[in-house]
């Protein structure tokens, strides 16, 4: 079973050609999409299905295969046909039913069910070329939705481990970490340190035990690329961890997934399993004499674990606190041993460079900002989903010409980055090329990748707040000014949000901000007041419509709105107050319906339920 | 303590051995252990931490202070059902605080508590990495996407029927 040299890995990816395991044989292939979100819409249901019905037609020549995450989420179930020498087509939203009159149809009749496929003017489509896909560049991704991530065998015949065979067999740890310089490649998980460098400073860093550590505490809400890679590609990431670990002279790893992803724990054990019986792990790797193997470590929940010195605690049993640096992580580490930490995106990328070069890599991107970038689109946005584009892709081909734009025919007012590391970024700057160091420009930053679209009936004011919250549940509590600072500012935002703020509120959350981003202790502390600054800076008249006029602008802020009854419109029919989960609406046919303020909970109930418009939203003070 | 010792069901310590023993030699193993042991109890009774300190010949102060600092474990029983509610960005801009207030209203409990009758407890977590079904909620290990308040009901009477 052990793969020592390169002929082996060729067989290997003959054989799965072969068998059509990968869609060059006579065999037809049906992939089910098996992540995270495709299970949530019911694909366990469809694959199992599907392979009843196989047997039932006893239907011969036919492999279905279980992938990860093929990015466009909202079309989940996704089910894929490809017979031999026809070209792919991608169903989507399938349910049973449908899936029933797919392998009848287009399995068994060679018929392909138009009405459930991806299609344009010109007709059916796979995913990969309609308008979603054909304006990304999937380094990272290339292989999620497309392999069975639970099979080593398929990575190896996408030319899996064969940038590790490559490494270990006719390059020296100096030439790997060249090449990782070189290609310009930064650090996916926030900051955009770069990676070549940081390889370096491991190396350098004296000792005779190191460790290699992958970051997939992917705790950044609205962003989950590196669950989609996990689940979807498990094994790029352990080639790329044992070409870390040969550069910097560690022989073992651990991979750091949060514990509110088990579907990644699951196939991130299965692949390390597999690779210790292919011998990718293990002792001697391929005749190097290269020896590495990698342990797998669950979070469990903690979001300040994603800070790299307290994922360390974390990993080492202790509660997931952070210390200060230096001493960084290359120096003391796990163990306090030389320690090299990248997040999953980064690691996904080693491979492909190791194969295609440097050159290759940094002619993709900007000047500074190398690569492409995986974006969880969420929010306000017609294709929620994961895409990956080059750096330097403008805001607005991402939200629009990918993301298909806003629903419902509203206005773009912000995008979200970073998560509550980052910032808002105004319509103004649709057009600007999203790279590091752009994004630090407007008050926001990269972060992992979530990005959040918000329509025009988002309150600035309201998302900060949201922020706000997030940190001070998620504040480890061990340096004061992000304990008890984010709390100070929290208290503001909710007088300012409730109408009691005041124009001297907003100069203390300024002051406020700025001390706890210079003082505080982590990474978590000093970007926490990044949301309410940035929003601040692009949306500063929305606070001042709270404080001044003691005005929500999106009316979203509860204590600043009101609902009416306009009472010439009304018609009585009293489906309003019958509706009205609090009943807070009071009257009867014959007399008038009013609503009582003090009991009303703004949820908008009644102004949805009435048939003749007759229920108004104003702000408080205003109107009828 | 002793009379805690008894009610905890034997069979589900000497479990907990096997699992602390498991780890021997692995170092930094206290919080797989948890892990393990939060799954097999539903929670991490004071009983529970004092026989891993004891195992593990770590004081029980560390074992409670790492207890107590991730969102997973907890300290009391829980529901039959533990709701957990994605309070992250893309379900908070798709409404996901609506759905709060409904579960709460049909419920009449608030987040981190356990409804009388013991089936339900109510919590918050941040972001399930399934942002695209938002607003998105977990019941034990199923997945509810693209909610509205008026699927909250129905969703919860089918759990109670289910009892």
């Amino acid at each position: 079973m052990k793969i020592d040299d390169a002929t082996r890995l060729a067989e290997i990816k003959e054989r799965v050609e072969k068998s059509s395991r990968l869609s060059k044989g006579d065999v037809t292939r049906i992939t089910v999409g098996m992540a995270s979100c495709g299970l949530a819409a019911g694909a366990r249901k469809v694959l199992d299905t599907i392979k009843e019905d196989i047997q039932s037609h006893k239907i011969d020549k036919v492999v279905i295969v279980p992938t990860g995450c093929i990015g466009i989420c909202k079309l989940e179930p996704i089910v894929e046909i490809i017979r031999p020498g026809e070209e792919k087509v991608s169903y989507v939203n399938v349910t049973e039913d449908k899936a029933k009159e797919i392998i009848k149809k287009h399995v068994l009749e060679g018929k392909p069910v138009k009405d459930y496929a991806i299609k344009d003017e010109k007709g059916i489509l796979s995913v990969e070329k309609s308008s979603f896909f054909n304006k990304q560049l999937r380094i990272v991704l290339r292989n999620c939705g497309i392999i069975n991530p639970e099979d080593i065998e398929e990575y190896i015949a996408v030319d899996g481990y064969k940038a590790l065979y490559k490494v270990l067999t006719s390059m020296t740890p100096e030439e790997v970490i060249d090449i990782v310089k070189k290609s310009g490649l930064r650090g996916r998980g926030g900051g955009g340190f770069p990676t070549g460098l940081k390889w370096e400073y491991a190396k350098k860093a004296e000792g005779t035990q190191k460790y290699v550590v992958c970051n997939g505490d992917e705790g950044d809400p609205g962003a989950f690329m590196d669950r989609s890679v996990m689940e979807g590609d498990p094994h790029s990431i352990i080639e790329a961890m044992a070409i870390a670990g040969f550069s910097i002279g560690a022989n073992y790893g651990y991979i750091y997934v949060r514990a509110e992803y088990p579907i990644a724990v699951r196939r991130l054990s299965i692949a390390i399993e597999q690779a210790r019986r292919y011998g990718l792990l293990g002792r001697n790797i391929f005749n190097s004499g290269f020896d590495f193997d990698i342990e797998l470590r669950l979070g469990a929940g903690a979001f300040v674990c994603g800070e790299e010195t307290a994922l360390l605690n974390s990993i080492m049993g202790k509660r997931g606190e952070p210390r200060p640096r230096p001493p960084f992580p290359a120096q003391k580490g796990v163990w306090d041993k030389p320690t090299l930490i990248n997040n999953v995106e980064t690691y996904a990328n080693i491979p492909v460079i190791i194969l295609k070069g440097a050159e290759w890599f940094s002619a993709i991107g900007t000047e500074t900002s190398k690569g492409t970038k995986v974006f969880a689109l969420g929010g306000n946005i017609n294709n929620t989903g994961l895409i990956e584009v080059p750096m330097g892709t403008t805001l607005r081909k991402v939200i629009y010409d990918i993301g298909g734009g806003i629903p419902g025919g509203k206005e773009f007012k912000a995008a979200q980055t970073g998560g509550p590391s980052g910032g808002c970024i105004p319509k103004e700057y649709l057009d600007t090329p999203i790279e590091y160091e752009t994004l630090i420009k407007f008050g926001s930053m990269m972060g992992s990748g979530g990005l959040i679209v918000m329509d025009e009936d988002k309150c600035m004011v309201d998302v900060a707040k949201f922020f706000l919250e997030f940190t001070v549940a998620e504040s480890c509590g061990k340096c004061s000014p992000c304990r008890l600072g984010t709390k100070r500012m929290l208290e503001i935002l909710n007088r300012i949000t409730e109408g009691n703020g005041t124009e001297e509120d907003i100069k203390k959350l300024e002051t406020l901000a700025y001390s706890i981003k210079s003082s505080a202790l982590c990474g978590l502390g000093q970007t926490a007041p990044n949301p309410v600054l940035s929003t601040l800076r692009h949306f500063r008249s929305e606070y001042e419509a709270h404080v001044k006029a003691k005005k929500c602008p999106a009316m979203k802020c509860r204590s600043l709105f009101k609902y009416t009854i306009l009472q010439d419109t009304c018609k009585k029919c009293g489906i309003c107050a019958r509706n009205c989960p609090v009943s807070a609406i009071n009257g009867s046919p014959k007399e008038m319906f009013v609503i009582d303020l003090n009991r009303c909970t703004r949820c908008g109930t009644c102004l949805e339920q009435c048939p003749f418009n007759a229920i108004i939203k104003s702000s408080m003070g205003e109107g009828s | 303590m002793c009379t805690d010792i008894e009610r905890m069901s034997s069979e589900k310590m000497d479990r907990l051995k096997e699992i602390i023993h498991k780890y021997e030699g692995v170092p930094g193993a206290l919080i797989p252990i948890l892990n393990e042991a939060q799954d097999l109890f539903g929670y991490l009774p004071m009983e529970v931490q004092e026989l891993i300190s004891k195992e593990l010949k770590i004081p029980l102060t560390e074992v409670y202070g790492v207890a107590t600092f991730y969102a997973k474990y907890t300290l009391k029983p829980s529901g039959k059902y533990r709701i957990s509610l994605c309070l992250g960005t893309a379900c908070y801009v798709k409404g996901a605080p609506l759905i709060l207030e409904k579960l709460k209203e049909i419920l009449k409990i608030d987040i981190g508590e356990t409804t009388s009758d013991g089936l339900f407890t109510l919590e918050e977590t941040r972001c399930l990495g399934c942002c695209a079904l938002a607003p998105v909620m977990m019941i034990n290990e199923d997945v509810y996407g693209k909610l509205i308040p008026e699927d909250v009901e129905n969703i919860i009477k089918a759990y109670k029927n289910r009892d």
